[in-house]
Parts: structure tokens; sequence; C-alpha cells
């Protein structure tokens, strides 16, 4: 039995042509609900509500801005995300393809559903069976303290679709620690981002993987190297396309189920959720 | 109390000359919103049809103020790192020519407007400071062999020099916390008091201060006639009124390099400091608005401040008006 999908009205999308990033006044929706940060009556002149038009040479002082802010402070998640939608034009349109291209991806890309915690039953989740794909990824949230609602928007990708597709990576992201079982500490972001890295291609990805274990002491980047890290790997390179899983209905399914449809193997570590502070 | 009611019966006296009606009851009610610090916008009907830009923006003249509240409420822990990153540094520069020029000695009452983070203030009693070290070390270094104008004023009593003093005011909660945790932090406190408050409405006396300055705030303000006058009215006759504003470049190249670092640079720059893109875009976007020197010169001598002039610095990025209340 399927579970109703709650779409917020927020994006309410037209499917556009591939030309819709010159008509500047194309899609221009009131917004039900306003972030927190922005004013309530801010211009509406993007393509989706927070966007922000930027030229060539604002998105390459942004990358490498936001690069370098990433890595002085691998905490500012908003920088991460700058970084990703200054330098992943061409992987996007790659994704986007990829998604057209699969039934399944082509539903999501239809029905555009969201990842947050209005739009998620968790009590009804939290009351899935042991072992469930739900039921795991409440356990998830719960132990790392984490919240769906926590992404950043999406600002500086200059297309309606793309814009999308960037947003359902970055809420899929949560459901990518559940699967590979990893916890978001150091370790196990950079072990989900070299999946991430083969999977999607994104340069941001790329560079956290590159990068990312340069924040890791010995035992761990020991670790990263011998096991986690080529694991992650091979996974990303031989698992089906993550994004062209539509999450929201297979709550109910098995993990281990869903992991060998994804042909993803259980990790060789188990890490723990507790050790968050320390690199 | 007193100073609320002629602001009243300035208000009432302001819009009966435009027709507006003014009862009992109303004028109660509004004596109370329009003591003390908060916006109020207490006369909404004639002011929401009139619009204002904010940034390139054109929004209600009722809107803006708000806006501008958000704006420096989400800036506000990160402003001071921001202003070091815009101007490289620059800044402070400015802020020491606003110094330099007003040369305050020792006894002089400052009020900061829209000082904020207390920048000025903090330069202000600095700079007092070492005026009465110099003075002493002068009185010091005379008392060795004293002339006879020294002997007869040591004769004569001498009435306790009243201590300088710097209010900062503010209409942003947000930016004044900023600026008393600097002021812990350094270990200033005398002579220093924060208050929050409009500047087209300050909770001041008439006649109150020496100097009045505002640095980097007067472009904000949604009727920079009204802060004008305010301004005339809370100086003591003598008085000096300061302004550091980003103003016009006239040199066409200085300018083009400007105006691509401004809006190529500076919101990029918020966004990857301050995780606002938006705000600094407002930011740049209100530079453009705001009126040029010779403007803004005219404007100062309208409110009725006399031998009005400005220095240009950085090449007119910056300009410096001084005004006198006679």
């Amino acid at each position: 039995m399927w579970l109703r999908i709650q779409r917020l009205n927020q994006w309410r999308f037209v499917l556009t042509s591939k030309d819709c990033s010159t008509s500047v006044s194309a899609v221009c929706v009131p917004q039900l609900h306003t972030s927190s940060t922005e004013p309530a009556s801010s211009s509406c002149d993007g393509l989706y509500p927070g966007h922000i038009h930027t030229t060539p040479i604002q998105k390459a002082l942004l990358a490498v801005g936001s690069g370098v802010a990433a890595l002085r402070d691998p905490y500012r998640h908003d920088m991460v995300a700058v970084l990703g939608e200054a330098t992943g034009h061409f992987a996007l349109i790659n994704l986007r393809d990829k998604m057209k291209n699969d039934p399944e991806g082509y539903t999501i890309l239809t029905e555009r559903p969201r990842i947050r915690l209005s739009t998620i039953d968790v009590a009804n989740m939290a009351s899935l069976p042991e072992g469930s794909f739900g039921r795991e990824y409440i356990r998830f949230l719960d132990d790392n303290h984490v919240t769906p609602d926590s992404r950043a928007d999406v600002k500086f990708v200059d297309d309606e679709e793309l814009a999308y597709v960037m947003l359902r990576y970055r809420e899929v992201h949560d459901l990518m620690h559940t699967l590979l079982g990893m916890p978001t500490n150091m370790l196990g972001e950079v072990a989900v981002k070299w999946f991430e890295a083969a999977q999607t291609g994104l340069p941001m990805c790329a560079f956290g993987a590159v990068l990312g274990p340069l924040r890791l002491n010995a035992s761990r980047l020991q670790t990263l190297v011998t096991s986690l890290g080529p694991w992650a790997l091979r996974n990303g390179l031989r698992a089906r396309f993550v994004l062209n899983i539509f999450y929201e209905r297979r709550w109910e399914q098995s993990l281990e189920d869903l992991r060998q449809e994804l042909n993803i193997e259980p990790p060789p570590v188990i890490l723990s959720a507790a050790n968050k502070t320390s690199t | 109390m007193a100073a609320s009611m002629r602001l009243l019966v300035r208000r009432a006296i302001r819009l009966s000359h435009k027709n507006i009606t003014l009862t009992a009851a109303g004028a109660a009610a509004r004596s109370d919103c329009c003591r003390g610090s908060l916006v109020c916008r207490c006369f909404s009907d004639e002011a929401e049809d009139r619009s204002t830009h904010f940034g390139f923006e054109t929004v209600p003249e009722t809107e803006k103020a708000k806006r501008v509240y958000k704006v420096f409420e989400n800036v506000a822990q990160k402003y001071d790192i921001m202003n070091d990153a815009m101007s490289l540094g620059i800044h402070r520069m400015w802020k020491d020519t606003l110094l330099h020029v007003m040369h305050p000695q020792p006894g002089a009452q400052l009020l900061d407007v829209a000082g904020g983070t207390g920048d000025i203030s903090f330069r202000f009693l600095d700079y007092i400071r070492s005026q009465e070290e110099r003075q002493k070390r002068r009185v010091a270094r005379s008392s060795q062999t004293p002339s006879w104008r020294d002997i007869s004023n040591n004769y004569s009593t001498q009435d306790e020099p009243r201590e300088s003093r710097a209010v900062v005011c503010d209409i942003n909660k947000e930016m004044l916390k900023v600026g008393k945790q600097k002021a812990d932090s350094l270990g200033v406190s005398a002579g220093l008091s924060w208050v929050v408050g409009d500047a087209e409405e300050l909770p001041f006396d008439d006649d109150q201060f020496d100097i009045y300055t505002i640095a980097f705030g007067i472009r904000n303000v949604t009727h920079i006639d009204q802060a004008l006058q305010e301004a005339l009215r809370v100086l003591k006759p003598g008085g000096r009124f300061m302004c550091l504003e980003f103003s016009k470049v006239n040199n066409p190249i200085l300018s083009r390099i400007y105006d691509a670092y401004s809006f190529q640079m500076i919101p990029v720059i918020g966004e990857v400091i301050a995780g606002d893109w938006k705000s600094y875009q407002y930011l740049v976007e209100s530079i453009r608005k705001f009126p040029n020197q010779e403007e803004f010169k005219g404007m100062i001598e309208d409110a009725g401040f006399y031998c009005v002039k400005y220095y240009n610095l950085t090449g007119g990025v910056v300009a410096l008006h001084s005004g006198f209340k006679l």
C-alpha cells in the first residue's frame, strides 16, 4: 500500500522547456510560508523561490570563497551547499538526464516530492517494524540529532528543474547515511561523500571526498583508507543510481531488501554516532 | 516627558498643515507610543500612499524601516568582520579621519547615532583620553619652571572639568548588543552609554550634545530631512554635525572599478562570510540611491546648519560632511 505523499505548494512547478533560464519572469509564485531568513515581501524575480541571479564571475568567486570557508569550518553546511551549486551545473544536467531516462526517476521529476518534517509522518514511521527503512531513518535522525528541515535552500542554480534535482540530492543525503549505515561525524560524512562522488560526479562531492580526509586523525584516516573508503567507492560505482528511487514510497520496505535492490553491501565497520565532536 | 510632549506638539503642527485631524484620544495613545525608543508609524494612512526606495526596489515608506531593521538584525554578529573584509580594512582609516577632523577636546559630549557596534564612540573615548594625557604631560612639563601665569592660575580655584561622554544611539537592539559585548571585552565602560532610539525621533532633550555623528547610517533612514532636523535640535548652539557616508565617485575609471567591485564581490563576500547575500545586495544598492555630495550638502543646509562642507575620502567613495548649529 502506498503512502500518501503530501506535496507542498511552495514549489508550484511548471515543466518548462530547456530555454527556461532565459525567461526571467517565468515562474513567479507567492510563497505560502516564508523561511525565517528572508523578508516576507522579497522581490520575486527569480526562476523559483529563493533564486538569486549570479554572473559567471560571481559564481567563480562564490566557488572559491565557499570552498575556503567550508575547508576552514566543515560544519558550515551552507557553504558546502553553495559550493555544490556554483560548481555543479554540468553534473546536474547529467543527473537530470539520468532521472529522465528511468521510469521511477521520471516520476520523481514530475511529482517533485519533498522530504521535510511536514511531509513525512514521523509518528507513523517510528511505529514501523524494526529493520524497515522508515524505522531506521527515524533512528538515524534521533541518534545523530539531525532534522531534514536543516537543508539550505537552493539559490544559485539558474534552471528551475536543475534546482529541484539539486534539492532532491540534498534531501536524499540523510537517506544515504541510513542506507550506508554511516553516522554524521567527520568519518561518516567523508565515507558518504566518497559514495556520492562516485554516484553523482558533483565537483563538490569530489572536493569533499579529497579534502575531507585531511581533517581526520590518524586512526580514522586509516579506517577510511583501508576499509571504509574502498567499500564506499566500490558501492558507489556499482550501485543503482540513488536519485532514481522514490524513497517516500518505500518506508515499509526492509532496509536489507532495499540495499540488495540497490546493490549496496552493508558497511564493513559499524560506526557509532556518539563521537561527533572530535574528528 | 517634556521632550516627548514637545515632539508631539511639533508633529501635530506639522500634520495639521497637511489637514489631518488628531483626536484627543488618538493624541494620548500616540504620546505613549511616540515616547521612548521604538519606531512609531502612528500616522499610517498618509505614509502608506508614499513609497520610497529599498535598494533598487520600491517599497511603501512604512515598510522600509522594518526591512532595514531585519537586514541589520541578520548581519549584526558578523558586521565588523564584514566591514574589514569588504573595505579591506580601509573603513578604519575613514573613521580615524572623522575623529581627526572632529578633534574633540576633553569635556565634549558626543551623540553617536546609528552607532551600532560603537566604532566611533570607542575612537572618541580613546582620542579624548590621549588628549587628556597630552594635557597632563604639558602641565607636568611646564610646572618644572612655572611661569607667572601658571602660578597665578594655581591660586585661582579651578572647577572640575566636565567628564566626556559618548552616547551610542541605534534603532537596532542586535547591533547595540554586539557593541556592548565589544565594550566589555575591551574593558571600556566609563563615559559610555547605549540607548535604543530612532534617528528621526531622538529620545533626548534639546541642546544636549556638543557633537553629533552618524557614520554609514543616514542612508538607511527613511526620512533623511527629519533625521537632520533632529540632529539640529539635540545639538547645543555651537555644536557640530558630522556625517560619514558612502557617496559618488567622480573619476570615471575609479567609478567603474568601484561599481564592479561593489556588485560582483560584495554580495559574494556577504554570502561566504555572513551567509546573507540579500542584505549585502541591499547595502550596495542603497549606496547608489543616496544623494551625492553636493545634494546632501544642500539638504544639511536646508535643515538649518551653517558652514557646511564636505571632504572626499578615497576618491569620493566616502564623503565626510560637517556643519555647525549657530
